[in-house]
């Protein structure tokens, strides 16, 4: 797509993915994604981090539209992972820039990534800092595990302009530049699944730096992030204010049953447990774990209060694509969540004793003992089922 | 009892807290951590800390 000039002299130049359909390797991205990256042209022709580096002709055509490449000053790299920073190699030696800006901690990764950097003409900036470029100034503030060690946001006071790298991202490949031009909900749905899959463990930094940005009292009218629609006027707020609500991680009157099984009993058990939230006001979702990516889960289950967890004994232990779903969410690290576990057995049946042990490790409130049951589930498995939804709904009404 | 920082994200130790989270009660001193801490914002490991200047 060719550059958008979304503030006098400051131009849109990153590119867009049409076809992602695995963010990193990890988390589904069914609706594509873009790489955002912008030029300023001041007295100081700059650049503002850079795409992934599939993309380095779609991002030069773009700069080419606007201007020579040696004719770019300073490049700025808010983050090094290689979807923002997997061009900065070429275009350093390409543009051959005055200077190149990152964070403390960017200057590790960068040495880590490039390893050939003791040429570059990298400056080092902190939380603090500041470079004039002409008329504008760009101020740098270092959001350290906002998601990685380096990420840090830039600010120009004067076009009162926050590009924030990857915080407020969302996987959305449009044509459209501006979140004020695209279907609302559907934006927010983005928004949330980026959060509950890449930002989710940091919430304790975002509140921090929420409210280390609103101490700041910045002047911001616009916010880019590095992936999706930029927001605009209100929608300032409005994204910040989605950002804290994503953060406090407050329970939702929404449950998820994920399960994986072999011959149907857990299946049948999972639906039994859902009819016992749904009985209780609960709006409940049911996800096999076969049929849902892990990522797919995961957004499903930060948007609620109670999680119940099924899978049959298999080997002494639980299935491992059930497993794999777990170590997934558990490393996202979600908060206030109320559990239930559930599982059939041939044999020996440790599944719930396992999958309580998982629920326990997340910090998970366990209202009511796991419901195991050999074989095939009878009208006393599903009353017992429907009876551990019940109190699971019963608590998280609870906590509302 | 001194604060530590953690080189990796800037978190910091605080021994009058602890980090109860992770059933370290306040009054811990940094070095009588368990060797299997881990910095309770990004998982660093104890030796990637510095003393509080």
């Amino acid at each position: 797509m060719r550059p958008v000039e979304i503030k006098p002299d400051v131009h849109w130049v990153g590119a867009v993915d049409w076809n992602c359909r695995n963010f990193h390797g990890y988390s589904r991205s069914p609706w594509g994604t873009t790489y955002n990256a912008f030029l300023v042209k001041d007295e100081k022709t700059v650049l503002f981090d850079t795409v992934k580096h599939d993309f380095l002709e779609h991002m030069l055509c773009n700069i080419a539209q606007l201007t020579e490449l040696d004719k770019i000053d300073y490049i700025v790299a808010n983050h090094m992972e290689p979807d923002h920073a997997g061009c900065l190699g070429e275009l350093i030696k390409l543009a051959k820039p005055e200077k190149v800006f990152c964070s403390p901690m960017g200057k590790k990764a960068m040495d880590s990534y490039f390893h050939d950097t003791q040429d570059w003409p990298v400056e080092v900036v902190a939380s603090g800092d500041s470079v004039s470029i002409g008329k504008r100034t760009v101020q740098f503030i270092e959001t350290r595990m906002l998601h990685w060690p380096d990420n840090m946001f830039s600010y120009i006071p004067e076009d009162k302009l926050a590009i924030t790298s990857d915080a407020f991202g969302q996987n959305w490949a449009t044509s459209e530049r501006f979140a004020d031009e695209v279907d609302r909900s559907f934006l927010r749905r983005r928004l949330a699944e980026y959060y509950a899959n890449i930002v989710l463990p940091y919430s304790p930094v975002v509140l921090k730096t929420l409210d280390a940005l609103a101490g700041m009292n910045l002047d911001v009218d616009m916010l880019s992030p590095d992936h999706g629609l930029i927001y605009r006027g209100d929608d300032v707020a409005w994204v910040l204010d989605q950002y804290r609500e994503f953060a406090e991680q407050k329970p939702k009157n929404r449950a998820v049953v994920f399960y994986d099984t072999m011959w149907h009993s857990t299946e049948k058990m999972a639906l039994a447990v859902a009819d016992g939230l749904i009985d209780q006001g609960v709006s409940v979702k049911v996800m096999s774990v076969k049929a849902n990516y892990h990522s797919d889960v995961m957004t499903e289950v930060f948007d609620a209060g109670a999680v119940a967890v099924g899978s049959p004994t298999h080997n002494n232990g639980i299935l491992p694509e059930l497993a794999e779903t777990l170590t997934y969410i558990k490393g996202l690290r979600p908060q206030n969540k109320i559990g239930g576990v559930f599982g059939s057995f041939g044999w020996s049946g440790e599944c719930v004793n396992i999958l309580t042990q998982w629920l326990e490790d997340m910090k998970f409130e366990i209202p009511e003992k796991g419901i195991k049951w050999k074989n095939a589930p009878t009208h006393e498995t599903f009353q017992q089922c429907f009876d551990l939804g019940k109190a699971m709904g019963q608590a998280l009404k609870a906590k509302l | 009892m001194k604060k530590y920082v953690c080189t990796i994200c800037g978190y910091v130790y605080d021994p009058e807290t602890g980090d109860p989270d992770n059933d370290i009660p306040a009054g811990t001193s940094f070095d009588d951590l368990p060797d299997d801490w881990t910095c309770p914002v990004c998982g660093a490991g104890k030796d990637s800390f510095e003393p509080e200047d």
